[in-house]
């Protein structure tokens, strides 16, 4: 970060800024993070693995894994289809549909789970159909994944958007009138265009995928081996008095989530790397064209 | 509802299959299950959605549940954009390894987190015992509330300005503090406009998750009717009792104020991005000012 | 991308179906009742085999009793529950997947073993609590898990009016106060049994913590014994676990002997002293002779004889507008 002397704050503005950011941070993130860790090798780590090779959990994890697989490319196709209408055309209405895309955050998740028990239980609107044809969405895998879905909804779409809006539609319209069919249009121009903010929007759709639990948990049937996610083998062992089995669990999860930081770190440094490489390409009058790409450091 | 767009866009291909693509999934995923729930509570007379709605403890639930919401939404909203700018801002050391937990809230299964959080900040917890000292109590009060939203919404207000802050240009500052502004000048005047669309949808992503936010919250409320009760525990409550009709009326009331709230916000939105759209048209040389910024991500 | 979802979506359904295919027994319990099903099923499983030579599979959902039962009504495809309050399978008999007179297909009101409310002092009981009139006295603070949403709440709530009412001059109005007094000294809810176990031995919150006699030994094997002791009031209440078939399931997979044998089972002597070895008192006499040391002699009352039946207690007592929202809401 190059020295701003005209426009910086002054030493002390900066240190106090920088206390004050890293003490609430320390507060209500990073010590909880050690708690959690704390009490996972309470009883040391063989404790710790023993806890983690029970095949309950093993199972947990795998399902957790599935079902954030599973959720991941319904997401992205949603994402970048609505990103597509709503960043590069306009309509009507367009408010409202964003307001939509945003909703189910506000929802809250166990009525998530129950608004898809409503329609599939055994007394919802489709339930004696689905009873009849043997068909088992609640209480097994898909029931799972729509409630994942549900809670993960507006992650990618709300990712893209205002990066496909900051892009504009020049460089499509180029390539459409150099006589590119859309989908080459697509592959070529678009998503390379994107990609970054793409796979942000991936990564924050993936964490919550993977630790939601509220939702997941109204849908799941809690059977043990089978439709236990992680989040929710966490519960059931806390509950059953096993604390370190539940905290080595959580542990997991907060390691999934440190993997796709990982993941993130590796996707900014080979973004800032291309960003340099553009700028260092281009002449200088041009550079004006490099913030979009700039703009993608979420 | 959603027109052709007009005919200046309609170089671009792909608006029918991205609009429609993105409504079917909604309407399949979200509406569908939403308005199931709504026609569930279609099974109630006016009279006996209305006792519900407004029956004592739902009230103080509301209560409980938005002024909580908001109290935690503003925090991050103040300390996001601290945290925020001094990670973009400011160099120190292990900066990137505390960019990288801010979003550990997305992946902790919420269970997990309210535990740990109650077991901090309980009077002879880490935290706990310090504030004990000073007559502050947390954990099982409304402020244990607050706490546990602040942490599971920590990431939206951090992770919607960072880009935008990113993005500002050096210039806007040099030519402030060359026109003899001072810095705090600078940033009230200059600054901060160009970021509050982005710090203002950050604030609506926390605020609305903090609303429907259930797990974290249980285990650190106290959950005295009255007093440290939310609405979602009121509907879990009444699905205890085999009432899921009640249930689902006071989720419908919980996704009216936060549909309409959201609706709010990004018609706001909308409107400004279009003053500024417009500002932009008449004035080309401000094109510096924040309209590039005016959009957020969460 | 059609293709893409139609062939995720089959895959998934086959998952699902292939999962559910099997023919093996699916048992629908309560959350702290693992460890007594866990020790149970091999020992069931080898008393199937020598009898017919058949192997079964026994698959376990655990979670909130109610929460269990609505999964139950909803689909979940069980073909025998074990729950913790009748409450939960009354549920299950009005929406007609178990038989209405589930109580009497088995012994001792379908409930293989039972349990009582005691209370969790600390070590030499300092405030000195004998009884339920000295938690609600002034100044103590007592620790349970929500007397609306959790079944151990339910139990200790009703245990509390029980007492009460027997009282010399008695009555609904004084159970009223006595619970209302009671539940003052309460700072708290937790979330369930495990959390308000939490909040008082790990937080050290309350003087007092009411809960499953049952659980007084997970609570020693989590924490160690040396910083809690056991109370036992001089009236309390029988929390029986009834247990019954889900006739829907059954009859459609075609597993109504084995789940007749299965819960049949939880009354033979093996059965039994599985129960005692999970600390929940055995209905089996000689059974509970031999484990006597660990299941001191208390006055219990049934919540058929003082409440009517649990769903008669539902309705009066934890449905909106009941007695325990009247102590918080007076109009």
């Amino acid at each position: 970060m190059t020295v701003r002397r005209a426009t910086a704050e002054p030493r002390w503005v900066r240190l106090l800024l920088t206390g004050v950011a890293l003490g609430f941070l320390f507060l209500f993130l990073v010590l909880p993070l050690i708690a959690v860790f704390w009490e996972a090798f309470a009883h040391g780590a063989q404790a710790y693995w023993e806890a983690l090779k029970e095949s309950e959990a093993r199972s947990a994890m795998l399902l957790t894994l599935t079902i954030a697989a599973v959720v991941l490319p319904f997401n992205i196709a949603f994402g970048v289809a609505a990103a597509w209408a709503i960043a590069k055309f306009e309509f009507r209405g367009k408010s409202l549909l964003t307001t939509l895309i945003d909703l189910p955050f506000a929802v809250s998740p166990v009525v998530a789970g129950l608004i898809f028990i409503i329609l599939f239980g055994a007394q919802g609107f489709f339930g004696s159909w689905l009873v009849a044809n043997e068909i088992k969405i609640i209480f097994a895998l898909p029931g799972m994944v729509l409630a994942t879905l549900f809670v993960t909804f507006p992650f990618v779409a709300r990712e893209l958007i205002p990066l496909m809006q900051a892009q504009g539609r020049d460089e499509e319209e180029a390539a459409i009138s150099l006589g590119a069919s859309g989908w080459q249009m697509f592959w070529r121009v678009t998503l390379p265009n994107i990609k970054w903010g793409l796979m942000y929007g991936v990564i924050l759709a993936n964490a919550r995928a993977m630790g939601e639990f509220g939702a997941v948990s109204v849908v799941s049937g809690h059977i043990r081996g089978e439709t236990n996610t992680l989040p929710l083998h966490v519960e059931i062992l806390y509950n059953e008095y096993n604390q370190i089995g539940a905290f080595a669990a959580a542990t997991v999860l907060a390691f999934l989530g440190l993997v796709t930081l990982v993941a993130k770190t590796v996707v900014e440094w080979r973004m800032r790397k291309e960003t340099e490489m553009l700028t260092a390409d281009l002449p200088p009058e041009k550079t004006e064209q490099t913030p979009t790409v700039a703009t993608e450091r979420p | 509802m959603f027109p052709a767009p007009a005919k200046r866009d309609g170089v671009l291909p792909g608006f029918r299959l991205g609009l429609g693509y993105t409504l079917t999934y909604l309407t399949l995923l979200v509406l569908i299950p939403l308005g199931g729930m709504i026609l569930m509570t279609g099974k109630l007379t006016w009279g006996s959605f209305w006792d519900i709605a407004t029956a004592e403890r739902a009230l103080a639930s509301y209560r409980v549940t938005f002024g909580a919401s908001l109290f935690a939404a503003i925090v991050n909203a103040v300390f996001g954009l601290i945290v925020a700018w001094v990670l973009v801002r400011y160099p120190f050391p292990g900066k990137r390894f505390v960019d990288a937990l801010v979003d550990l809230p997305f992946a902790l299964p919420t269970a997990v987190a309210g535990i740990t959080l109650a077991t901090l900040y309980a009077e002879n917890g880490w935290v706990g015992q310090f504030l004990a000292k000073l007559g502050i109590k947390v954990a099982f009060t409304p402020l244990g509330i607050v706490v546990a939203l602040i942490f599971v919404t920590l990431p939206f207000v951090v992770r919607t300005l960072q880009p935008v802050i990113e993005d500002i240009e050096a210039e806007v500052e040099e030519a402030a503090a060359s026109l003899g502004a001072t810095r705090w000048q600078t940033f009230v005047r200059v600054l901060l406009p160009g970021i509050f669309p982005a710090w203002l949808t950050g604030f609506t992503l926390a605020f609305s998750r903090a609303i429907g936010e259930f797990g974290s919250v249980i285990f650190i409320a106290g959950n005295m009717p009255l007093i440290s009760e939310i609405t979602p525990l009121l509907i879990i409550s009444k699905l205890e009792q085999y009432d899921l009709i009640g249930a689902t009326a006071l989720a419908v009331v919980m996704l009216v104020i936060s549909f309409a709230m959201l609706l709010t916000i990004n018609l706001l939105q909308w409107w400004a991005a279009n003053r500024h759209a417009k500002g932009n048209d008449a004035e080309p040389a401000e094109a510096l000012a924040p309209g590039a910024l005016v959009e957020a991500r969460p | 991308m059609k293709k893409l979802t139609s062939l995720l979506l089959a895959a998934g359904l086959a998952f699902a179906s292939g999962a559910f295919a099997q023919s093996n027994l699916l048992n629908v319990s309560y959350d702290v009742a693992r460890d007594v099903y866990k020790d149970f099923n091999p020992l069931f499983q080898k008393h199937w085999k020598e009898k017919t030579g058949e192997t079964v599979e026994l698959r376990q959902s655990h979670g909130g009793s109610s929460k269990q039962a609505r999964a139950v009504a909803d689909g979940l495809e069980a073909d025998v529950v074990t729950m913790n309050q009748a409450t939960d399978v009354d549920f299950l008999a009005e929406k007609g997947l178990v038989a209405k007179d589930y109580p009497k297909k088995f012994p001792d009101n379908a409930s293989p073993y039972t349990s009582t409310m005691v209370f969790i002092v600390r070590k030499g009981n300092p405030k000195a609590i004998k009884d339920w009139n000295d938690i609600a006295k002034p100044g103590i603070q007592l620790i349970i898990p929500h007397p609306k949403n959790t079944g151990n709440g339910r139990y200790s709530y009703l245990a509390a009016w029980g007492y009460a009412l027997k009282q010399p001059g008695g009555n609904d109005k004084s159970a009223q106060e006595f619970v209302g007094q009671l539940l003052k000294n309460a700072p708290l809810f937790g979330s369930g049994g495990r959390d308000a176990t939490t909040t008082f031995m790990q937080r050290k919150i309350g003087d007092v913590l009411v809960t499953f006699e049952s659980e007084a030994e997970l609570i020693a094997k989590e924490f160690g014994r040396g910083e809690f002791e056991v109370v036992y009031p001089s009236l309390s209440i029988l929390a029986e676990f009834p247990v019954a078939i889900v006739d829907k399931v059954v009859d459609k997979k075609g597993t109504r002997k084995v789940a007749q044998a299965y819960l049949e089972y939880l009354w033979s002597k093996e059965g039994q002293e599985n129960a005692a070895a999970n600390y929940l008192r055995p209905r089996d006499a000689e059974v509970l002779k031999k484990n006597a040391a660990q299941f001191p002699p208390i006055k219990t009352f049934t919540v058929d004889e003082v409440f009517g039946g649990w769903s008669k207690a539902a309705a009066t007592h934890f449905k909106d507008g009941g007695s325990f929202d009247q102590i918080y809401v007076q109009k």
